[in-house]
């Protein structure tokens, strides 16, 4: 498997697109910081490449190269290993690429201009999301039959996370305005992993304007040792459910 | 200065000629009660150390009660250890320790009843429910003491420094923490507030009502359960005070409930979840001030008129400015926001277009809270921009027409 990974992993690195994003990740937090002339106005613009930028490259660029390489797929099955196996080592390979550009692009400037608390918690929340949408990508493009239906799914799982949920989140709280919602709110910010790993951040950056209402509530769950377990849990659950249901696709798939 | 000077005057030119009193444990005399009992109008009573549980004390003569080397008056959680009534006072130099609580009456380490220029100074209190407690009195002076509390629940824990229904008073270079409210004051008028630090207790580092033409300066408020509350006065001068850390679903900076013709003049207000909070107020010039890294900086509610808000620095806050009704009738101008996003063609170091304050989210905020869980987000990003180019939830006319595009220098 791990063999099988490192293949995965040498031809991804080939193929210059990924170090094309790296490069971009570098490129943008560098001058952001460098712009922005306190760090934390640029920890808020990083704010918004990791929760959209680097789900939207994971969902695409996975989905790309799992049918790019559905030839390659193709061969590993006829040989003595298991589907399991071949998918996951896929998976493997292709986190540990997006994770790599992740942590060179955006993890050494964080290192440099900004080693505190909420850079650690932004580090987490987007070597979590990658892996996360990694994960989506995979179970989108094992469900679609061709490679535009794949993409179309991704994006719209995109679109859905990024955009959509957040909407209906805004419909759903002022129809039940007249209710308690706190309690609600923690619920539905765990079925949106974007939406957690936002609360998690923000936590750090925006503490003063958290203290007030709802946002008490979340220091209280997300601040405390349980908040961070429960964060991480709910992240794991993201990573695992959609890889899991991939993996039973995958075996039964007439490829 | 000039209440300080003129209190210092009147003081001291009462004892200058009296016959010091020696008080000490194997001395002459032996108990504080007998030292003043024996003092005549004028005459010092200097106290030596060591520990005096005497009960409840009483001065009405123009003595001064010194404390030698700090001695403890300890009320033995059960006494109010000094009543002070009548004029040309002073109490200094003493530890007052565990005076007693009581639920009918209002106990206090020292009370001040029904007085004339009382000097109450360099003493440390603790585990007081009211540390120092003045009533009916002109010209209370209360200078360089230190008050810690033992913070209890609101209802067991008293003020530190109490005002009431008194005039000229002068609060200065005290440090208070633990206690319900920092300093305490309900209908006092001409009086000063200067250089104290107010910190850690249970409700309001500086409680003010009904109190006109007061003047607070140079004090800070800092990790106070709710903050500052000034409400129904008038002519009130905040200036250059520190406002910082009042964290909570309740807590701001200061609270401006019906307060009119006012001034808040070069104050610092860092990382309190609201950091300046109007209601019912009206008249009052905000300049010069610093808000950074608020949650809110300003909440201006709709019953506010003709407040100005100019050449303040709003940077880093989470909102800058919060409202609860479509209609405003304050003004802001020549302020510095750092979320402008404004040009300036004619490099005059003001923005061509007008800035608002109030971003559409911060309107759904205040309208249902539990929104905040979209804090952020790329959808409220969105909502914010298109309610910037076409306004139509936000209030139209609040709005920074002049804003600067530098800081001001404060």
């Amino acid at each position: 498997m791990i063999k099988l990974s490192r293949y995965v992993l040498y031809d991804i690195l080939r193929s210059r697109i990924i170090i094309a994003y790296t490069l971009f990740l570098l490129i943008v937090s560098c001058s952001m910081f460098q712009m922005e002339e306190n760090s934390s106005k640029a920890l808020l613009s990083l704010l918004n490449i990791v929760l959209i930028v680097l789900p939207l490259v994971s969902l695409v660029f996975t989905t790309i190269h799992y049918y790019n390489s559905y030839e390659f797929i193709e061969l590993m099955s006829s040989q003595p290993m298991s589907r399991t196996r071949i998918l996951m080592s896929e998976y493997t390979g292709v986190s540990i690429a997006l994770l790599s550009a992740f942590f060179i692009g955006v993890g050494i400037p964080v290192l440099i201009y900004m080693p505190d608390e909420t850079g650690f918690a932004l580090l987490f929340a987007g070597a979590a999301l990658t892996l996360v949408f990694t994960s989506l990508a995979f179970f989108a493009s094992v469900r679609a039959r061709d490679k535009a239906r794949g993409i179309g799914f991704a994006l719209l799982l995109w679109f859905y996370f990024a955009l959509i949920y957040d909407g209906l989140v805004l419909l759903i709280l002022f129809s039940f305005s007249d209710y308690p919602l706190e309690k609600l709110t923690l619920v539905l910010s765990a079925l949106n992993p974007i939406d957690l790993g936002r609360i998690f951040i923000i936590l750090k950056m925006d503490i003063s304007a958290l203290m007030g209402y709802t946002g008490a509530l979340y220091k209280d769950f997300f601040g405390s040792g349980t908040g961070v377990l429960f964060t991480g849990g709910i992240m794991l659950v993201w990573i695992v459910v959609p890889l899991w249901l991939a993996v039973k696709k995958f075996k039964h798939k007439d490829l | 200065m000039r209440y300080c000077f003129l209190i210092c005057i009147m003081i001291f030119a009462g004892y200058a000629n009296g016959n010091t009193i020696l008080v000490g444990k194997g001395g002459r005399v032996s108990t504080i009660r007998e030292g003043i009992s024996m003092a005549v109008n004028g005459d010092p009573v200097m106290v030596l150390p060591g520990i005096y549980k005497e009960g409840h004390l009483t001065i009405t003569k123009s003595i001064a009660l010194i404390g030698k080397d700090r001695p403890v008056l300890d009320g033995e959680h059960k006494y109010e250890i000094l009543l002070v009534s009548g004029k040309n006072i002073r109490v200094s130099g003493f530890e007052f320790r565990n005076s007693g609580y009581s639920a009918m009456n209002d106990f206090a380490s020292v009370k001040v009843v029904d007085a004339r220029q009382i000097l109450i100074s360099d003493n440390h209190i603790t585990g007081a429910y009211f540390a120092i407690h003045i009533s009916n009195t002109a010209g209370a002076t209360v200078r360089d003491n230190r008050i810690e509390g033992t913070p209890r629940s609101e209802q067991l824990t008293g003020n530190a420094i109490h005002c009431w229904k008194s005039s000229e008073a002068l609060i200065e270079n005290n440090h208070v923490q633990g206690h319900r409210d920092g300093i305490y004051f309900e209908f006092v008028t001409h009086s000063l507030i200067r250089n104290n630090i107010s910190e850690k207790n249970i409700r309001y580092g500086l409680h003010f009502m009904f109190s006109n033409d007061d003047t607070y300066q140079h004090n800070t408020f800092q990790d106070n359960g709710a903050g500052v509350a000034v409400m129904y006065s008038s002519k009130v001068k905040m200036e250059r005070n520190l406002f910082e850390d009042n964290w909570g679903p309740s807590a701001y900076g200061i609270l401006l409930k019906d307060i009119s013709d006012s001034y808040i003049f070069h104050n610092t207000f860092r990382r309190n979840t609201m950091a300046l909070h109007l209601e019912g107020s009206s008249r009052i010039d905000i300049r010069y001030n610093r808000f950074s890294e608020n949650g809110w900086a300003v909440k201006v509610q709709a019953s506010c008129e003709n407040n100005k808000f100019h050449h303040n620095n709003f940077t880093g806050n989470s909102f800058d400015v919060g409202t609860n009704g479509s209609i405003s009738l304050n003004d802001f101008y020549n302020n510095y926001w750092d979320k402008y996003e404004g040009y300036d063609i004619n490099h005059d170091g003001i923005g061509d277009i007008p800035y608002h304050p109030v971003s559409m989210y911060s309107m759904i905020v205040e309208q249902n809270p539990a929104t905040l869980m979209l804090f952020r987000s790329f959808t409220v990003q969105l909502i914010d921009k298109a309610e910037k180019a076409i306004p139509s939830l936000t209030p139209e006319n609040l709005t920074d027409t002049k804003p600067f595009m530098k800081p001001v220098q404060l």
